[in-house]
């Protein structure tokens, strides 16, 4: 006898003799887009056969507390991403100042130019 | 809601001494002296992954079987609002557990997988959800306390090294944040009630103070250590020193309320350090190998429910769809 009710009226027995095996439903990453006008941000993944399952799954897991204003579902088989370890094709990145609104400073130039000229 | 991942003499030794390629090693310990996460498609070593697996594991089982002692009192809070907040939070453990799994998927194992060694024994959970709800009191109690001891680890384990875990606990902790202020309020209700209501918070309290003191695993002296865990910032604190914590922001909770605790030999000592009496390490050792009130019937109502619903996962499957490891 168990404490819970719920459980005594299960007849846990019947499913006793069942085969278990593993049987992977795909899973689907999750976007959450907290207020209209902002970014979807990736917030975790869900199991789901269908992307309208995983839209509820998502809905149920990552949009029960705070604000939503919608959220996405992408099978993560559909990702593409670089590999982690090449992570070093990004290093220049922040050396290409000449993209950098502060590289560009003129003040210097223009009062050298207004002394040379007297103006 | 959380408990202990001790190892045992048997893992410690492998975790101690396994080795690695050294260059390849040395660059991931720096990674993480520098404080940054280490994420699914980063190299690291096979004992990181193994036992992170195990812990992240655990604490995913944790959280799905610790649905049930609570769950047990749905059909029967004493009003609306309780049983509300109730299912909210029974809803927020069973989530728990998905996030969870979904963390350790990055790393390697399938959720079915998971679930599986869980069915056959091969996984623990934390010992403290084989213990019967036997009265709305307990409810108050784990709500507010077993909880409280599962913040208590979550916090620490959300510093750690592997960015899905930290990101699943940063989660989680906010949600139960709520668990235990509904607890907390739960347990101040039935502590400022009628005498029946204090008499029954009383006797809850006198049976989950063993299983609380339990909850953090054995003491240090008598339990397996591995540098390299700690180094790697996989085990973040030592179980005294958890323990030890928990103590120090609860007892004060519990003794303002005028309610007593069945030690009397717990005290704070000088040095911060709380003294309590020997709390029984053999019925944690029985209750942990199977031999616990509840273990039989947790296993079998999950079992139940892998086996009752399998139908509906099979009918659908699709496949063509394969399966690959989540991303982040």
């Amino acid at each position: 006898m168990s404490l819970d009710p719920r459980i005594n009226r299960l007849d846990l027995k019947r499913v006793n003799d069942g085969e278990i095996t593993a049987s992977h439903l795909v899973t689907w990453e999750v976007f959450h887009q907290e207020k209209r006008g902002k970014q979807p941000v990736h917030a975790g993944i869900v199991h789901a056969a269908t992307p309208e399952q995983a839209l509820m799954f998502a809905k149920e897991q990552y949009a029960r507390r705070g604000k939503t204003a919608n959220l996405w579902v992408v099978k993560t088989s559909d990702v593409y991403t670089f590999n982690s370890e090449d992570e070093e094709i990004f290093e220049t990145t922040p050396e290409k100042t000449f993209r950098d609104p502060a590289f560009y400073k003129v003040r210097e130039r223009i009062e050298a130019f207004q002394a040379k000229n007297k103006l | 809601m959380y408990g202990n991942t001790s190892l045992t003499a048997e893992e410690a030794k492998i975790v101690n001494s396994t080795v690695e390629d050294p260059e390849k090693l040395a660059e991931f310990e720096a990674r993480i002296t520098r404080g940054e996460k280490i994420e699914p498609g980063d190299w690291m070593p096979d004992q990181y992954r193994k036992q992170l697996i195990r812990m992240i594991e655990q604490h995913a089982h944790s959280e799905i079987v610790g649905a049930l002692p609570e769950g047990t009192w749905i059909t029967r809070a004493p009003n609306f609002r309780r049983k509300l907040a109730l299912i909210a939070k029974v809803q927020d453990e069973v989530g728990h557990g998905q996030l969870l799994y979904s963390a350790a998927e990055t790393l390697g194992k399938t959720r079915e997988q998971m679930l599986m060694d869980l069915l056959s024994g091969k996984s623990k959970y934390s010992n403290v959800f084989n213990y019967p709800a036997n009265t709305w009191a307990d409810i108050a109690v784990i709500g507010f306390l077993v909880d409280g001891a599962a913040i208590v680890n979550q916090v620490i384990n959300s510093k750690g090294s592997y960015g899905p875990y930290c990101r699943a606990l940063e989660r989680i902790c906010y949600e139960e944040s709520f668990h235990l202020k509904q607890g907390h309020d739960n347990f101040v209700y039935l502590a400022t009630g009628t005498k029946v209501q204090r008499d029954m918070l009383q006797e809850a309290l006198n049976r989950w103070y063993r299983p609380l003191l339990h909850f953090f695993g054995p003491s240090d002296r008598d339990s397996q250590h591995s540098e390299k865990l700690m180094k790697w910032k996989v085990k973040l604190a030592s179980n005294d020193d958890m323990r030890n914590q928990f103590l120090d922001q609860y007892v004060p909770k519990i003794l303002e309320l005028g309610l007593t605790l069945p030690d009397p030999e717990l005290r704070r000592g000088d040095d911060g350090i709380w003294v309590f009496g020997d709390p029984d390490w053999d019925e944690f050792k029985r209750v942990i190998s199977g031999d616990g009130p509840c273990n039989a019937e947790r296993l079998e109502v999950r079992r139940y429910s892998e086996l009752a619903h399998r139908w509906v996962r099979e009918a659908l499957m699709n496949p063509k769809e394969k399966y690959v490891t989540p991303l982040a």
